[in-house]
């Protein structure tokens, strides 16, 4: 609608005195919502920017929601200082204190990891709050939901942790950017280290949760270790939310299976791991083998909650904080001694998209989502923690190193419950992007 | 048909301009923006329709979220494959969640007690977790089932474009993606509203009729006592099943509204937290009344969509008038109990609600009115709200 | 057939904890009258009473190391345990390793002050009320003790550790001449013989004691019984108490199988009144029965084989038994006539 910000008396009025007439005169209103000399959705008119900063706030990620919102709050005083944390060792220079002349505010909202809940805080910020982008989220499907609600309102979504292909994929748009990882690259980052360090004649056995990221996830591994002679014993879908995955796990031991891939995450991770080590099986010998376990995409903050259980196992990870670049050891620094511990790679990946939106505006000279999209397509980009990335311009997805990481065995602290295997380079997990279908469409710029 | 009294009239009336001036009534709290204002109305429209079976019967069905569900993916099916038009989207929904309801109902309504409310639960749950996960090829899963454009490629399955047999067959033009509509009239934003707000009102008008008629008197019976009912030799099952479907139905219709306003349809919409959502919003509100879910609805979506957003640094600015160390103490204070401690206020109220006032908000202000009135008035000040016999 | 032994196995433990939760359910609803939807919760309670107490044993002061850094660089503030202090390493590791154990005195003191408080302080005045009431006001009270867990404890799962000397993995086949396969963590079968126990120290103390007879009794006919000039008031307070106490057990014993999380209370309460209400309501047999009985029917629902036939019954199976058994036993398995019919 027209000047939701800062709404006038006379605008409200208009609203009220239209209840009556509304059915009678179907075009007033989209009359009203042209007006306001506005060239794109919530067009900044006075000395701030509000960003929208959509995260878990309840339910089971909420940690990592508050992580990503200390992030972003890191972001947006760095932003307006024109420095501090990976801004200054960020390649693009163009940020010098606030984004085109403008200081960044920003809103938050609780996406409590639900489809529905996310979309109606993103529109309250985009409506309500007037948010010129909107940017989180923890999970797959709510970051879809999202991305879809931000091109249909025209307003640029950059999203937070969601791993899932079909991202910038199947459902990808034109509005939406992704700075995280996903399953296609997991698969080939991990698969090679896999055979390296169990060799190359292995049975996996899958356990996948039931829903789309987990099959996405189960067909990426699949694909990359079979290509490399592994073989498949079974692959079995686990209600999301198990709980108890005991009855699950059993099979494993009778299946010959040697290898156990874990295509869970969050707390069905914690339990189906907590569960697995439980029933003995990573001290297990199998055709002769040591049996393992691997669990291909982690998250640190996820992982402490099982505990010793992680120790010695396999995943990937889209950063870690023991990272020993310039651009990760200043924002592990800013960030911890700002918050008294490191950030997780939710934290990083949201602050990341935080400062890469900021950036692009400026070089665009317009928060314009048509032209802020432009100046983020093809852009390459390094020193924010992962080296040298691209915004790769048919799928908005960035391209980069990924990392294979197994759960420490001797941790000196609570923070350090995994270490870095090898850092696989973007060349081998990079992929065409029609593999993954979808169209990313025209850009909207609202209902201008 | 349209023989009410003058009170059941001015209800009505009131009830009608209080929902079309919304955009004003919400101003003040700062929740005049379309979604929230979509929400209420279609959340409204979900306790209203509950109420008839769980206020008048008493019987308490924890699946009624099935048919939310039902209701939004026959709607976004409806778009896919006719029309973007919304009529015949709601229409369909409104007729396939009654025979959903009719299915649930038969069944589950040969128990009573607790004995039904676990067989709805159980029914809405099955539906849930299938359409989560086995389901997928209908419902997309996880993702929701969503809008595309129109096929191209052949081998596109339904799910990843739309054919829109309707729309094509009358030569209606589509860029990308497009929106649903009301003949023309979009059904976001405010526009959408408005059309929540008048089906509001329309079943709002049809609850009304139902709790005043024979039908509604029937109903109340069987809430007080099923028995007596027996021994004057009346079935209440058909009555039962009849107040089910109709309830279901509204159900049906609330979701396809939200796929109207907001064309995605996603399995959580029909989880048990879903259901019981929809029991607190009518007890909250006041059980048996007729404005009373509509205000519970009101009151937890608008915790939902605006206390959670309150985080620490609205609070501090809004304590800003305090010398510093009480701003301090008094953000910290109460960031408890909003923003991500929101949570923590909703059940609060629902304790405080139901202890001291156990008719809900609808008795709250019946003994504010009561206390403003001669004390012999009180009766027909507490009668004005509920809902009384016809004639 | 190793299979299905070990699907029997998962089955038993899944149902100790599904039964010990669903006893007191029913125990409260049989004699009370009450629907308690704050009882998954009281389960939860009892599994953070464990994370409480390796919280208040672990407290620490801290010491700079200067050896070591910290993730910033700067010198290591360690944290000492004040045990470790008073009481020297070996005996702080003792107690560390055996934290679940002791935690189960600490969770009886702590779960019978819970119960005696809520019943007084809430529940009593709701014994009258319709039970849509009481579920708002305890769905309310479960929101509420939920929220304040998640504000001292965080949201994440918390794990916590059988003691050593049961932590591992039992090979059972060895013992009774199945495969090598048949291995089983030896703290689920800890879990499986305390809620034996548990449910059958419940059933002995309300089958021969004047106390429980006197409860049975409230459980058949609470008017008559109140009319007989027993004080029925008090004996509720400690029935409720014992329900929370049960719960909480069930809760502590439960968090080396799976990590404590603040959402268990959640997670749990359907379950557990699918639970009661297939076992019948007001019956603790019925609970007990139900309790095991859907806890081997799910673990058996999730084999491949069955899956194969079936796809998707592990997600529904729970819910489709409930549904069988009430539209054939109307009152589920052993519930007994007009108890919450109405």
């Amino acid at each position: 609608m027209s000047d939701r910000k800062n709404p006038t008396r006379r605008g409200v009025i208009k609203t009220g005195a239209a209840a009556g007439a509304a059915l009678s005169t179907p075009y007033f209103f989209t009359g009203t919502s042209l007006a306001g000399g506005h060239s794109y959705r919530n067009e900044p008119k006075g000395k701030d920017v509000t960003f929208g900063f959509n995260v878990p706030q309840t339910g089971a990620y909420s940690e990592e929601g508050k992580d990503e919102l200390r992030a972003y709050e890191l972001a947006v005083e760095h932003i307006n200082a024109g420095g501090g944390g990976m801004l200054d060792t960020f390649s693009s220079k163009a940020l010098k204190g606030g984004v085109n002349g403008k200081t960044v505010k920003f809103v938050t909202g609780d996406t409590q990891t639900k489809s529905d809940a996310a979309r109606a805080s993103a529109k309250r910020m985009i409506e309500s709050d007037g948010a010129i982008m909107i940017t989180g989220g923890s999970s797959s499907g709510v970051a879809i939901a999202v991305q879809g609600l931000c091109q249909e309102a025209g307003v640029i979504f950059m999203a937070g942790l969601t791993h899932s292909n079909d991202t910038t994929g199947k459902d990808k748009r034109a509005n939406g950017f992704r700075h995280f990882f996903n399953t296609e690259m997991t698969g080939a980052a991990l698969a090679p280290v896999l055979k390296n360090a169990f060799g190359g004649e292995r049975t996996a056995y899958h356990l996948t949760a039931d829903y789309t990221w987990g099959w996405s996830q189960e067909g990426s591994i699949k694909k990359y270790t079979e290509g490399l002679g592994w073989k498949t014993a079974a692959a079995v879908r686990t209600p999301l939310g198990a709980g108890d995955f005991s009855s699950y796990i059993t099979p494993v031991l009778n299946s010959g299976a040697d290898v156990l891939v874990l295509n869970h995450y969050g707390k069905d991770m914690v339990n189906s791991l907590t569960n697995a080590v439980k029933f003995g099986l990573r001290d297990k010998q199998v055709n002769g083998k040591d049996f393992a376990i691997v669990v291909p995409l982690y998250s640190r903050l996820m992982a402490q909650g099982a505990g010793e259980n992680v120790k010695g196992i396999f995943g990937s990870t889209n950063w870690h904080w023991s990272l020993s670049d310039e651009g990760s050891k200043a924002f592990v620094k800013s960030f911890g001694e700002k918050y008294g511990f490191p950030p997780s790679q939710a934290a990083h990946t949201t602050y990341c998209q935080a400062i890469l939106y900021a950036d692009a505006c400026q070089r665009a000279g317009t928060f314009k989502p048509s032209q802020v999209g432009k100046a983020l397509e093809g852009f390459k980009f390094d020193g924010l923690g992962n080296g040298p990335t691209e915004y790769r311009a048919e799928d908005h997805q960035c391209f980069k190193d990924v990392l294979v990481v197994k759960g420490k065995e001797n941790p000196s602290s609570k923070f350090d419950v995994l270490e870095v295997v090898e850092v696989t380079p973007r060349a081998k997990v990079e992929y065409k992007p029609e593999l993954l279908g979808g169209e990313l469409g025209p850009y909207n710029d609202g209902p201008v | 048909m349209f023989s009410q009294s003058r009170n059941d009239w001015l209800l009505f009336i009131g009830f009608s301009i209080a929902v079309l001036c919304a955009p004003i009534l919400m101003e003040p709290f700062g929740g005049n923006y379309p979604d929230l204002l979509q929400k209420l109305a279609i959340f409204g429209l979900f306790a209203i329709g509950f109420n008839i079976l769980f206020g008048l019967t008493g019987y308490l069905s924890f699946g009624h979220a099935a048919f939310i569900g039902v209701g939004s993916y026959v709607s976004i099916w409806s778009f896919k494959l006719l029309t973007m038009n919304a009529i015949p989207a709601v229409l369909f929904s409104v007729i396939i969640a009654g025979v959903f309801a009719f299915l649930i109902g038969y069944v589950s309504l040969r128990r009573s007690g607790i004995y039904f409310s676990i067989l709805t639960l159980a029914f809405a749950q099955m539906c849930y977790s299938l359409a989560y996960s086995v389901l997928t090829p209908i419902t997309n899963g996880e993702t929701g089932l969503q809008l595309r454009a129109l096929r191209t490629n052949p081998d596109l399955g339904l799910l990843d474009a739309d054919i829109r047999v309707l729309d094509q067959a009358l030569g209606i033009q589509e860029t990308s993606v497009p929106t649903p509509n009301f003949f023309g009239l979009q059904t976001s934003g405010y526009e959408g509203f408005y059309f929540c707000a008048v089906i509001l009102i329309v079943g709002f008008f049809i609850a009304q009729k139902i709790t005043n008629s024979n039908f509604g008197m029937m109903l109340k019976a069987i809430k007080s006592n099923q028995n007596r009912l027996n021994y004057t030799g009346i079935h209440a099952r058909p009555y039962l099943l009849a107040a089910f479907v109709i309830s279901g139905m509204y159900a049906g219709l609330a979701g396809s509204l939200m796929a109207v306003t907001d064309p995605i349809a996603g399995a959580e919409r029909m989880q048990w937290t879903a259901s019981g959502e929809v029991v607190l919003m009518t007890i909250l509100g006041g059980v048996g009344t007729l404005v009373g879910p509509v205000l519970g609805a009101g009151i937890i979506k608008y915790a939902e969509q605006k206390v959670s957003s309150w985080n620490e640094g609205i609070i501090s600015d809004f304590f800003s008038f305090l010398p510093a160390g009480l701003q301090d103490f008094t953000a910290s204070f109460v960031s408890l109990f909003v923003g991500e401690g929101w949570h923590l206020t909703l059940g609060l109220l629902f304790m405080v609600i139901v202890i001291f006032l156990p008719g809900g908000m609808m008795e709250g202000f019946r003994r504010i009115v009561g206390l403003f009135k001669r004390p012999n008035d009180n009766d027909t000040v507490s009668n004005s709200a509920t809902a009384q016999p016809a004639e | 057939m190793d299979e299905i032994f070990l699907q029997v196995l998962n089955g038993l433990d899944k149902g100790g904890a599904y039964a010990l939760i669903a006893l007191g359910l029913t125990l409260v609803f049989g004699t009370l009258g009450v629907v308690n939807f704050a009882h998954g919760t009281l389960f939860m309670l009892g599994a953070f009473c464990t994370v409480a107490l390796n919280r208040m044993l672990t407290t620490s002061y801290q010491r700079v190391n200067p050896d070591k850094t910290d993730f910033l660089g700067n010198p290591l503030k360690e944290d000492i345990p004040y045990v470790q202090d008073w009481f020297g390493a070996d005996f702080s590791a003792f107690v560390f390793d055996y934290n679940v154990p002791i935690s189960i005195l600490l969770a009886i003191v702590v779960m019978g002050l819970v119960g005696v408080i809520m019943e007084r302080g809430l529940i009593k005045h709701f014994y009258n009320r319709p039970h849509a009431d009481q579920i708002l006001v305890t769905f309310g009270l479960a929101i509420v003790m939920q929220e304040i867990v998640k504000h001292y404890f965080g949201a994440n799962p918390i794990p916590q550790n059988a003691p050593d000397i049961v932590g591992g993995a039992a090979n059972i086949g060895a013992w009774i001449g199945l495969g090598d396969n048949v291995v089983y963590p030896v703290w689920r079968l800890v879990y499986f013989a305390f809620s034996a126990t548990i449910i059958f120290s419940v059933f002995a103390f309300l089958q021969f004691t004047t106390f429980g007879m006197v409860v049975r009794a409230g459980m058949q006919d609470r008017e008559t019984v109140g009319l007989l000039g027993i004080n029925i008031e008090r004996r509720f307070t400690i029935v409720f108490a014992l329900a929370a106490i049960v719960a909480g057990l069930a809760g502590v014993m439960y968090t080396p199988i799976l990590p404590p999380d603040y959402h268990w209370g959640m997670d749990f309460l359907v379950l557990s009144f699918v639970v009661v209400v297939v076992g019948g309501m007001g019956s603790l047999g019925g609970a007990v029965l139900a309790g095991f009985m859907l806890g081997i029917l799910q673990s058996f629902a999730s084999m491949n084989q069955v899956k194969a036939i079936f796809p998707g019954i592990d997600q529904i199976i729970i819910y489709l038994v409930a549904v069988i058994i009430l539209l054939t036993l109307p009152r589920g398995l052993m519930g007994r006539k007009g108890v919450m019919e109405d």
